[in-house]
């Protein structure tokens, strides 16, 4: 068989066997990772250094706009920001537009009581969800507590501690929309052009690419896009936890899928190259 | 190796090989996985909009502190039932009229502030620039926005000559936004694979990582 | 009479509100912001109500395939299913360590995720045996998409200025490609707007 024969035969096998083929690459590395550490890159770092430079007692509103389907990639960045705001005396404000990001929105909090040992309504407060989008996001910059009468537990939001000095936005120094779609944009539509509130956008990598000209306009003041950033911003994290000498085992879900991840698509770059050498190849033997 | 003995941890690496079996062909099994999900998320969505959206917005206000101009939103809310009624299941249009009116009032200044005068501010060249490289970038921009949007105004035959050439510009312009898009879906996809099998490793079968 | 409340009440709904709320927007008179605030606190309560379309609708579908033995099983899962959780979050509460939040973690959410993370294995077929170079636009499409990609790797951190790369094609052409488009679709958004509140596109209310 000659080299050509080859790339024609290889380029036209089983997708079965492809399948497998990325199966055993993304095993290895999360089964021997190989820990590169994360170098911030300038869109994490604006939100990051946004967070880290915020009076202590700020409050921030993170919004859980997203559900399972785009857990991996937005879930350990919601944790990371509610770890960072936790650990710099902010307070974070979680709420969610979408009925299943609530569920994944406890599991974060749960998460930052048992590794930072913070307080529900004390430390955090987590309102939950509430029916009607952007009228939610409008409601919110009247009056909070009038929105939400009481917080995803049952317990009133006027009768909560953390909650006392927050009335609007105007009491908010940002909001962080985390989503799977475009949520953050109707955020920038109603929260920011109509109340002025800063607004950022976690979202997945598929989305990535059409949030450039809101941060370019100031509409968002930056953005965590897709895993690589839930790994950075991570790192940044367990970096403070080091710091601060505190013991329970930090999170690197991120860091160590992200690991795995650059492997898949590196392999994707291989799958698109040979199949079009065979394509070419075949096209020059017609 | 220490494979977990969490009844729990058992029930999600089922659940997820159980899907993953749809990969060599469709079978019950996996439609079990499905149906069993489709089940639930509407059970869940039900207890989570009562008792979060519902219940505060709605029944408390009107039953519990009696304030009576609830009965309006309650009423066209009581329309949507009507759904189940294909004779008068035309009636589910008043609410959704109500909303449709509230929200495309609501949306108009706010998308035009949004989407068209921002963007469009933000897109103006505006010299003077610190150096060669701003220049470079506003100019790609400023030409880059206009042909993208001249590329999609097709109320004008895109083969006069002017007008051929932008559209040329804007589509290789597209193609580029295209490309990065399509590079950072290619990570999205692979992070909800990796979060997977990372469960499956990790979690259920214990392979601590070396 | 059908017709007046079939398609007349709701476009005449319609088009009030949808006035009323677009000028509200500019006259900061009390009364409009007391018209602002009201229109809010209803349509939270009106939209509340329309998961119940959702229920009806699902319960329909199935309660239907139950006739039929092909469908049968599967349909009476989805039901089960679907009662076990009402009665479990209404009964046992929603509380964090509730049997409500572990069915969700350990059921919904790895059903969830696990379907959506075969996109990959779709995704690589794809990308293996049908993306072809096949004009200068698929050039520039791919080795877009190639620096993108291994920019976004963690080995791409390391290659001298490749974050700079891939940030200044996102920042720069991506961006006045993404621009170019939202602008047309805020036009299109406000059109649409438009064209509903003045009952020119009727497709809610059946043509």
């Amino acid at each position: 068989m000659s080299v050509r024969d080859f790339f024609i035969k290889l380029s036209k096998i089983d997708r079965k066997y492809i399948y497998l083929i990325i199966l055993i690459g993304l095993i290895i590395p999360l089964v021997f990772p190989p820990n590169f550490p994360q170098k911030m890159s300038p869109q994490v770092k604006r939100v990051f250094e946004f967070i880290d430079t915020l009076p202590k007692g700020s409050y921030v509103i993170l919004s859980a706009d997203y559900d399972p389907s785009v857990a991996p990639e937005v879930h350990p960045m919601y944790k990371a920001v509610v770890k960072h705001c936790i650990l710099r005396g902010i307070i974070p404000i979680g709420m969610t537009l979408g009925v299943q990001g609530a569920g994944l929105a406890v599991e974060a909090f749960t998460e930052a009581e048992r590794v930072l040992g913070a307080r529900r309504d004390t430390d955090y407060v987590f309102l939950g969800y509430q029916a009607g989008g952007a009228v939610v996001i409008l409601g919110l910059g009247e009056d909070i507590k009038g929105v939400y009468k009481t917080d995803y537990f049952g317990t009133k939001t006027t009768e909560i501690y953390a909650l006392k000095p927050v009335k609007n936005y105007k009491d908010i120094a940002l909001v962080i929309s985390f989503s799977g779609s475009s949520i953050p944009v109707t955020w920038a539509v109603y929260a920011y052009t109509k109340y002025g509130v800063k607004v950022a956008a976690a979202v997945t990598g598929v989305s990535a690419g059409d949030f450039y000209p809101y941060i370019q306009a100031g509409q968002f003041i930056g953005m965590l896009a897709g895993m690589k950033a839930a790994a950075e911003y991570e790192y940044a994290v367990n970096q403070i936890l080091k710091e601060r000498n505190i013991r329970e085992k930090p999170s690197t879900d991120a860091i160590r899928m992200m690991d795995a991840n650059s492997i898949g698509q590196l392999l994707i770059i291989l799958f698109i190259i040979i199949g079009n050498i065979g394509y070419f190849l075949s096209r020059r033997r017609k | 190796m220490h494979i977990s003995t969490d009844i729990w941890i058992w029930i999600q690496a089922l659940l997820t090989l159980a899907i993953f079996t749809f990969l060599y062909k469709d079978n019950p099994l996996f439609r079990m996985a499905e149906h069993l999900f489709v089940g639930l998320a509407t059970g869940y969505g039900f207890v989570v909009v009562y008792k979060n959206a519902f219940y505060p917005n709605v029944w408390v206000p009107l039953f519990q502190e009696k304030q009576l101009i609830f009965i309006i939103p309650f009423v066209l809310g009581l329309m949507y039932l009507t759904s189940a009624f294909p004779k008068i299941s035309y009636m589910i249009r008043w609410p959704m009229a109500v909303l449709l009116g509230i929200g495309s009032g609501l949306s108009i200044p706010l998308t035009i502030q949004t989407y068209i005068i921002e963007q469009s501010k933000s897109s103006i060249l505006r010299p003077p620039y610190p150096n060669l490289i701003h220049w470079i970038n506003a100019l790609i921009l400023f030409v880059g926005v206009i042909s993208v949007l001249v590329y999609f105004y097709f109320s004008i035959p895109h083969d006069r000559p002017g007008v051929k050439q932008i559209s040329k510009v804007g589509l290789f312009l597209l193609m580029l936004g295209f490309g990065a898009s399509f590079g950072y879906t290619v990570m999205a996809r692979f992070s909800l694979l990796v979060g997977r099998l990372d469960f499956l490793l990790n979690k259920w079968l214990g392979i601590r990582p070396f | 009479m059908r017709h007046l409340f079939e398609k007349q009440i709701p476009l005449a709904l319609v088009f009030i509100i949808g006035i009323i709320m677009t000028i509200q927007y500019f006259v900061p008179h009390p009364t409009s912001q007391n018209v602002y605030d009201t229109s809010l606190m209803w349509s939270r309560a009106i939209s509340s109500m329309a998961y119940v379309m959702a229920i009806i609708s699902f319960l329909r579908f199935h309660t239907k395939r139950l006739k039929n033995k092909n469908y049968a099983p599967y349909s009476l899962v989805a039901i089960l299913s679907f009662t076990a959780m009402v009665l479990i979050g209404f009964i046992g509460g929603t509380a964090k360590d509730s049997l409500f939040q572990k069915i969700y973690e350990n059921m919904m959410v790895p059903l969830q995720a696990t379907t959506f993370s075969l996109l990959a294995f779709y995704m690589s077929s794809a990308a293996y045996r049908a993306f072809r170079i096949r004009g200068v636009e698929a050039t520039v499409l791919m080795i877009t998409a190639f620096i993108v990609i291994f920019g976004t790797t963690t080995i791409g951190n390391y290659v001298p200025k490749m974050n700079e790369i891939v940030e200044w094609i996102m920042a720069v052409p991506n961006l006045a490609s993404k621009r170019g488009i939202i602008i047309g679709v805020g036009l299109g958004v406000v059109a649409t707007s438009i064209k509903i509140i003045l009952g020119i596109e009727r497709n809610w209310v059946g043509g």
